[in-house]
């Protein structure tokens, strides 16, 4: 009896290979989520080992170098980023959260439906086509404008902002609606007292993601506001210097100096967007599981 | 509340106000969604208006046409059609295995506090800004491309012409290489999703029978979760196919098709990118509206494919619980 236990727990040659395999998958995927990790730690070390050296007080408060001039800084880069996402979010945020609101709150199935496709179909659009379509509507005929470039961003921005405002909505429980109403209170009360207030929380994190989003996007405003003064520039009607633009030019330049300035501009901009990201991420997480219980 | 009569409003006053502050509340959200149709129809037209000269002028010829000469007002997108096409399937069969392998690791076997982390810093990789990637895909990715990793395929594979002489550090390769890197968060966390959506109860049925964990993986988690990989790789080919700036920096500019993938080539995206602000003239400009309307119609089917995929795929798994 003994013998034939022994004789079947011995791996045969067909077991062994089985759990060859077995082995080999489990090291491949072991592989290629920490090469994964790897790719984004090489990157970030890359832009902040390149990137550190260069940035300084001065540069972060300097105007734009001209062409051919050493030094220089990217206060205007960072200004005009910050205007152009705020114009963005300006736009986004109310449109997004009284879309989300009209999905969750209004809509029956058959209107929310094709509200819906086109938020998704809206996300899924290459960044350049916004670029083209807000250069075709604002600036052909006009010129760049931090208001033509907001436009563009804001479409990036809506249907992030929508999507995770119904997300959270969808979270508030039933119940408090239900109290509500049988308390006598009106749906417009009930929403602008109750829902959003306890979603609150989660459309700040959720609008702050999308600004992480917007803050970084090139193509949208390549067309829009790309040609720029060197000075720090507050009229979003005239063409707003802007990080990610800059870094593009610059990376295109074959100044070696240009190169330095893109990696410390990228370094600013990678640091914004990743702290910005984490930090919201973070505060997401915990909003839904408090809303969640 | 039109349904329990016998309620009667405590005053006439803020019966009114509620009644004004639903219709009002109703039509402003109605206006709020009908603004994003607008819109979504306005970037529909206003780029096929801006394509109107030059599809006048080419046609349909211009889909296939490969000759792209600004001198003499001749385009056509064929050049940059094969490209992105390339590209795209560059960052499919690299990212794709990639991404489900990664989806496979954080869903089956990594530990739960490693989980989280390398959840999280996957998904964090498509928080780096495209224009950032591509900086760094010019300055230090592509030099080390050009000048380890396709010298040695082109000496193992020479024989085959996709495997050219290696490049300087711009070419398609790379450019496929960077997009490969841009679609494995993306197509990493649907496909976790979906994988921890598999009822655990078929996999330790599975490993009950004696299966192996990679036995048990290939044949109820993969098997099952089939459909919605397929969407999770077109969603991914989706952000590929309309990654303009990035692909800009890498891929070094062609006007013709190159065979092999070690050389300089244009997606339709990096086209518009690269040429659209100094267009000579108004053909070209609308050539440019023209390639964006291809890229607009590719990327919308792509999308709706995907949402299709997942809608049905959602439905049968509802269907089957």
């Amino acid at each position: 009896m003994a013998a034939v236990e022994t004789a079947v727990l011995r791996a045969d040659g067909r077991t062994r290979r089985r759990r060859r395999i077995n082995r080999a998958a489990e090291v491949l995927a072991n592989v290629a989520a920490y090469a994964a990790v790897g790719v984004l730690a090489i990157v970030v070390i890359s832009v902040a080992q390149r990137g550190l050296g260069e940035i300084s007080w001065g540069f972060l408060t300097k105007d734009l170098p001209l062409f051919g001039e050493s030094g220089g800084g990217i206060a205007p880069l960072i200004v005009g980023s910050a205007i152009l996402v705020a114009i963005a979010a300006a736009i986004a945020l109310p449109l997004g959260v009284l879309t989300a609101v009209f999905l969750t709150e209004f809509a029956s199935r058959r209107i929310a439906a094709p509200i819906q496709l086109t938020l998704d179909l809206m996300s899924g659009l290459p960044s350049i086509i916004l670029g083209v379509f807000v250069f075709g509507l604002l600036v052909n005929g006009h010129h760049q404008s931090g208001v033509a470039g907001g436009f563009a961003l804001s479409i990036v921005m809506l249907p992030l902002i929508a999507r995770s405002t119904q997300e959270v909505l969808r979270l508030v429980p039933e119940a408090q609606r239900e109290g509500a109403f049988a308390l006598g209170a009106s749906r417009w009360r009930v929403v602008w007292g109750i829902i959003v207030p306890s979603a609150l929380g989660g459309i700040v994190t959720g609008t702050v993601l999308a600004v992480a989003r917007a803050a970084g996007e090139t193509a949208p405003l390549l067309f829009t506001t790309a040609i720029y003064v060197n000075t720090v520039t507050w009229d979003p009607r005239e063409a707003l210097p802007n990080m990610p633009v800059q870094i593009f030019i610059w990376s295109e330049s074959a100044d070696p100096e240009d190169h330095k300035r893109a990696w410390a501009t990228a370094l600013v901009l990678l640091a914004f967007v990743l702290v910005t990201s984490v930090l919201a991420r973070a505060a997401l997480i915990r909003s839904r599981k408090k809303l969640g219980q | 509340m039109s349904t329990v009569p016998f309620t009667r409003p405590l005053t006439g006053t803020r019966r009114l106000r509620d009644r004004i502050g639903d219709r009002l509340l109703l039509i402003l959200t109605l206006l709020a969604s009908l603004a994003a149709i607008a819109l979504m129809v306005a970037i529909v037209y206003k780029v096929f208006k801006g394509a109107h000269l030059s599809f006048s002028e080419f046609g349909l010829g211009f889909i296939t046409g490969t000759t792209w000469d600004a001198t003499n007002n001749v385009f056509g997108a064929g050049t940059f059609l094969y490209g992105t096409a390339v590209t795209c399937a560059i960052a499919l069969l690299v990212g794709g295995p990639f991404a489900i392998a990664i989806a496979l690791f954080l869903s089956e076997l990594a530990p739960r506090g490693v989980r989280g982390v390398v959840g999280t810093l996957v998904e964090m990789l498509a928080a780096i800004p495209s224009v950032v990637l591509g900086l760094w895909g010019i300055l230090v990715m592509g030099p080390f491309i050009a000048h380890h990793v396709e010298p040695w395929l082109n000496s193992a594979f020479g024989w085959i012409p996709l495997f050219g002489e290696p490049s300087t550090g711009s070419d398609v390769f790379i450019a496929g290489l960077i997009l490969a890197i841009m679609i494995v968060p993306i197509v990493a966390s649907i496909c976790r999703e979906l994988f921890l959506g598999v009822p655990r109860d078929l996999e330790d049925g599975a490993l009950a029978l004696g299966a192996t964990r990679w036995e048990m993986v290939r044949g109820v988690v993969l098997s099952s979760s089939r459909p919605g990989i397929a969407a999770a790789l077109i969603l991914g080919l989706g952000r590929a196919l309309g990654e303009a700036i990035a692909v800009t920096q890498v891929i070094g500019s062609a006007t013709a098709i190159n065979v092999s993938l070690f050389e300089p080539g244009d997606t339709l995206a990096s086209r518009i990118a690269a040429q659209f602000q100094g267009a000579a003239s108004a053909m070209q400009t609308s050539a440019l509206f023209y390639l964006a309307a291809i890229l607009l119609v590719i990327g919308l089917i792509t999308n709706l494919l995907a949402l299709v995929v997942v809608r049905r795929f959602e439905i049968k798994r509802t269907g089957a619980a």
